[in-house]
């Protein structure tokens, strides 16, 4: 049984140039316990994602498609249902620590906030829930440090401050939008044993955006690639770092600086990501793409599955094998 | 991308065959927002229309503006013998001097403005740039001025000094240019640590070249933007001390002065008050749509 | 590398302090300092590329603007060419500034929104060669825009139409207009796109190998610094905790700092990432203001001991190729 069913969601935006449409064409489903990871650069769509899903979306924005939660679908349900969604059955922490807490409330405000609403509890027990979850987030002297404010803790704190606050309800689904982009790189590391340990313990669903590969390899068992708004490779993580079939992948992962290869130079993928605005017609990545043909700058390359491969999708007019096996041309700087 | 630096020579040369793109200033940007925004624009064109009417329409007119006709003392606005807007008390046509008494207030704001602008620019631009003691004497000062009651100070300087045009201007200029060199002083703070202007000095570009080419083209924005704002400031002020009786003199009018002789008149013959009353604060809507087309225009969040 | 060329650049014993203002002490009090940078040297030999690498408050930006004077050093020694620089007048430094020049993290905050890409790669020249001609100052920027990736069209667009990596190409033209002997680049590459990244990177390779340039690369990520870097520094609270030749630092480090930064760093690669042994750091990272005593790093450190506040310890040679401040090490 899945937690969550999207199925073929776009959003838009209405602008003074037109209509922008951000994302295109994204399903996946997420199962209890499993963790899901969005991948892309920027203007790849994948923050929008999310934020339609919580129903965050700016004013001009619109969600299309369907999010299935429980079987309720999360992009029509009225503000009151969704309410009791938000913050309980499903919670979000966003990237930066800092501006995502009020800086004039105590963190215990903040946090017994949450269970008050949600759970109809009285100010001092809900206090005492909080200094647990901030204890299980690792986050010392507990009872003294719940009410200080913000600007009191550290990056790395508040982070986990934010995961406590959004693990306070126990949801099934928790979605974190680049957690660990404004982290120290020390800290990160914290953070996401942090996040495996706590996924263990209360065996939330994960809908982890980034665009660190590593992240991801360390942290989750389906990929979803995202560029231009639209899904260019989705499957099981393993499989996907294994052996990738997608252009930009294997663009992606050669272009990564990584500490297992030891080898000198990096592919750089030539060009910059796309204009949401004035997307080319045809595949998205097709003006940087080494492989791109008339094809692939004319048409869409529908989302299909890999011929052998169960679960793993790829949305590429070129053949599987010629885009693995061909190193890419080692422009020298694009 | 080049084997070698002939390539990229030859290369260059061959691209600047090319057509160049003009490229878009932010200046560019501003002025298409500002003609999105139709009440801005129409205040714009309106404004236009009333300066003109001020500046040419007394021309046209038969009437001189201290005419007076003893025949049509307090006469209601009439068509015959164009008197469009009345007469006030002493037979004199209204019309004129109403657009006479513009010319006036008009020319004070845009002549005490130029004036607080550029005094608050200078204080504001020095005290930022210099930072330090100096920054917080110059500032103390301005908080000085803030404190001190204005009206109380433009009676003395009226009373002592008197009630020619210039001394007027000056009055008012006096009270008017603290905001500005604020608003100057914090902006230039905030540049001076931008990462542009640290590349400047990097390069070694001297101090006044870096005062002049990165830090003032990029303060004109809120200039513009707090000039538009202390205009009508100015030609109220102008109009308040006018009210009192310390503006400009007889037989020079402004709409101040225009506003103080039908207020006491106005249950006898209201059409004196009315229509320099309806001028002023015509010109003064117009002043603060445009300021706040001119605000939403050149926000820099909204790049 | 030739050992037997002078140093271009020779910095000994560097310091920089704010001296930070506490709002509710008194004014005659005296004000605390705040050590950015405590106490960093090297030397650095033309054509080298040398890492600075640490997380944030390390005090890698600060020693960055210290080594061009943005933010005056307070004591210590920088040696350019063998002229010393360190307290010298502006006007002195002017020289200096046609062989050092600097590439920033954010490319668009760092070109003037107001001027054209003409203007702002012509600027250099234009002040120091005041006396070249417009049209000669402007075939040496077409030719600086081709040689950096950008087309000769956009020669009199504004920065805000062009993308981050286009940005901070135009800040490399401008950096290099002037042939400068060293760029220093403070983590151009932090705020790009992880595929735009690889473009600067090889972009500053190749030009590197081309013009003989060196480059200080700083950055907080040691992934990044290894394709470019011949010898690495990593900082931490100021002070250097290991400086090493790029192979032994990452295949041998010595300084439990750079172990547990080199653990951390995620690898894309799910069996090694999951099966990894992260060396995690206990606690937070000390208040600049109120560093430890003796070794900075022992608050953190998994294998602290009690010697390790007793006193702070000086960068030793450990191998040929590679120094640590350790004394476990």
């Amino acid at each position: 049984m899945n937690l969550l069913d999207v199925k073929d969601l776009a959003v838009q935006f209405s602008t003074q140039d037109g209509l922008v449409y951000a994302v295109n064409g994204l399903s996946f489903d997420l199962a209890k316990g499993q963790t899901l990871g969005i991948v892309g650069e920027s203007g790849s769509g994948k923050s929008q994602t999310v934020l339609a899903l919580m129903g965050l979306l700016a004013r001009n924005g619109k969600a299309t498609g369907l999010a299935l939660y429980h079987g309720q679908n999360l992009l029509t349900l009225p503000a009151a249902e969704l309410n009791r969604i938000r913050g309980n059955r499903m919670a979000m922490i966003f990237q930066d620590p800092m501006t995502s807490l009020n800086p004039y409330l105590t963190v215990e405000r903040q946090m017994t906030e949450v269970l008050q609403l949600h759970k109809g509890q009285d100010r001092s027990s809900a206090r005492a829930a909080c200094v647990r979850m901030l204890d299980a987030v690792r986050i010392p002297e507990a009872a003294k440090r719940i009410d200080m404010y913000p600007h009191e803790f550290s990056g790395g704190m508040r982070q986990r401050v934010m995961i406590a606050m959004a693990l306070l309800c126990e949801p099934e689904v928790l979605i974190a939008d680049e957690p660990t982009t404004a982290l120290d790189v020390t800290v990160q590391a914290q953070m996401l044993l942090l996040l495996r340990d706590l996924q263990q313990d209360f065996g939330t669903a994960i809908v982890l955006i980034t665009h660190d590969l590593g992240v991801v390899a360390g942290l989750c068992d389906q990929v979803v690639v995202l560029y231009g708004g639209r899904v260019m490779e989705q499957g099981n993580a393993q499989q996907l770092f294994k052996s990738a079939s997608h252009p930009y992948t294997l663009g992606l992962l050669k272009a990564v600086p990584r500490m297992d290869r030891d080898d000198e130079s990096l592919l750089a993928i030539p060009g910059a990501p796309p204009n949401m605005a004035h997307l080319p017609k045809g595949c998205p990545f097709s003006p940087r793409c080494a492989f791109a043909d008339a094809q692939c700058h004319e048409t869409l390359a529908p989302l299909q599955a890999l011929p052998g491969e169960t679960g793993q999708l790829r949305a590429c007019h070129r053949d599987v094998a010629l885009v693995r096996s061909t190193p890419q041309p080692e422009l020298a700087h694009g | 991308m080049f084997k070698n630096k002939d390539d990229a020579l030859v290369a260059s040369l061959g691209q600047a065959l090319q057509p160049e793109l003009q490229g878009r200033s932010l200046w560019f940007y501003a002025r298409q927002r500002f003609k999105r925004n139709r009440a801005a624009v129409f205040s714009l064109g309106l404004l236009i229309c009333i300066t003109l009417a001020c500046v040419i329409g007394p021309f046209f007119l038969p009437h001189a503006f201290d005419s007076a006709d003893w025949d049509a003392m307090s006469r209601p606005p009439t068509l015959q013998n164009w008197h469009l807007f009345g007469t006030d008390d002493s037979g004199r046509d209204l019309l004129v001097r109403t657009l006479i008494g513009g010319r006036i207030s008009l020319m004070v704001g845009l002549l005490a403005t130029l004036s607080s602008v550029s005094l608050g620019i200078a204080w504001g631009a020095t005290a930022g740039f210099l930072g330090g003691k100096v920054d917080a004497f110059m500032m103390r000062i301005v908080d000085m001025m803030y404190a001190v009651p204005y009206l109380l100070i433009a009676i003395l300087m009226v009373t002592l000094l008197g009630r020619a045009f210039y001394l007027v201007v000056i009055t008012i200029t006096v009270f008017s240019w603290m905001d500005m060199a604020r608003v100057v002083r914090g902006q230039t703070l905030s540049l001076r640590s931008k990462e542009f202007v640290e590349a400047a000095r990097a390069i070694g570009v001297p101090t006044r070249r870096i005062i002049f080419q990165h830090i003032v083209p990029n303060l004109l924005g809120i200039v513009v933007i707090y000039t538009t704002v202390t205009v009508p400031g100015v030609i109220l002020t102008e109009s308040v001390l006018s009210f009192l009786g310390l503006g400009i003199q007889e037989p020079m009018t402004s709409w101040g002065v225009l506003i103080h002789d039908g207020a006491q008149v106005m249950e006898i013959s209201p059409w004196i008050l009315i229509f320099p009353g309806l001028m002023l604060s015509s010109a003064l809507y117009c002043f603060n749509y445009i300021g706040d087309g001119m605000r939403d225009a050149l926000d820099p969040k909204d790049r | 590398m030739a050992e037997a060329q002078q140093p271009i650049l020779s910095v000994r014993d560097l310091k920089v302090e704010f001296s930070i203002k506490d709002a509710k002490a008194w004014p005659w009090t005296p004000e605390r300092a705040l050590k950015a940078v405590n106490g960093i040297s090297f030397d650095l030999h033309a054509g080298e590329t040398l890492g600075v690498v640490g997380e944030s408050g390390c005090g890698k930006s600060t020693l960055a603007r210290a080594i061009l004077n943005l933010n005056p050093a307070n004591s210590g020694s920088i040696r350019w060419m063998g002229q010393e620089m360190q307290g010298a007048p502006e006007a002195a430094w002017l020289s200096v500034r046609k062989d050092v020049q600097m590439i920033f993290q954010d490319p668009l905050a760092s070109l003037n929104p107001r001027m054209t890409v003409a203007q702002i790669i012509g600027e250099p020249l234009r002040t120091h060669h005041p006396e070249m001609s417009h049209d000669e100052v402007m075939v040496k920027v077409r030719a600086i825009m081709a040689r950096v990736g950008l087309t000769a069209q956009q020669i009199n667009r504004y920065p805000h139409e062009f993308s981050g990596g286009q940005c901070q190409r135009i800040g490399i033209a401008r950096a290099l207009i002037l042939s400068p002997m060293l760029i220093v680049c403070d983590e151009p590459v932090s705020a790009l796109d992880v595929s735009i990244q690889a473009q600067i990177i090889n972009l500053l390779k190749e030009l590197q190998k081309e013009l003989g340039l060196a480059l200080i690369f700083i950055a907080h990520d040691l992934a990044v610094v290894r394709h470019i870097s011949h010898r690495i520094m990593v900082m931490y609270l100021g002070r250097a905790m290991e400086f090493a030749q790029k192979s032994a630092l990452y295949n041998d480090p010595r300084h439990p700092y750079t172990q547990a930064l080199l653990s951390a760093i995620p690898i894309p690669d799910p069996d090694l990432e999951r099966n990894k042994v992260v060396q995690l750091l206990q606690g937070d990272l000390p208040s600049p203001m109120n560093p430890p005593s003796g070794c900075v790093f022992r608050t953190r450190c998994p294998k602290a001991q009690a010697e390790c506040a007793a006193e702070v310890p000086e960068l030793r040679a450990l191998t040929p190729n590679s120094q640590a401040a350790c004394i476990l090490a």
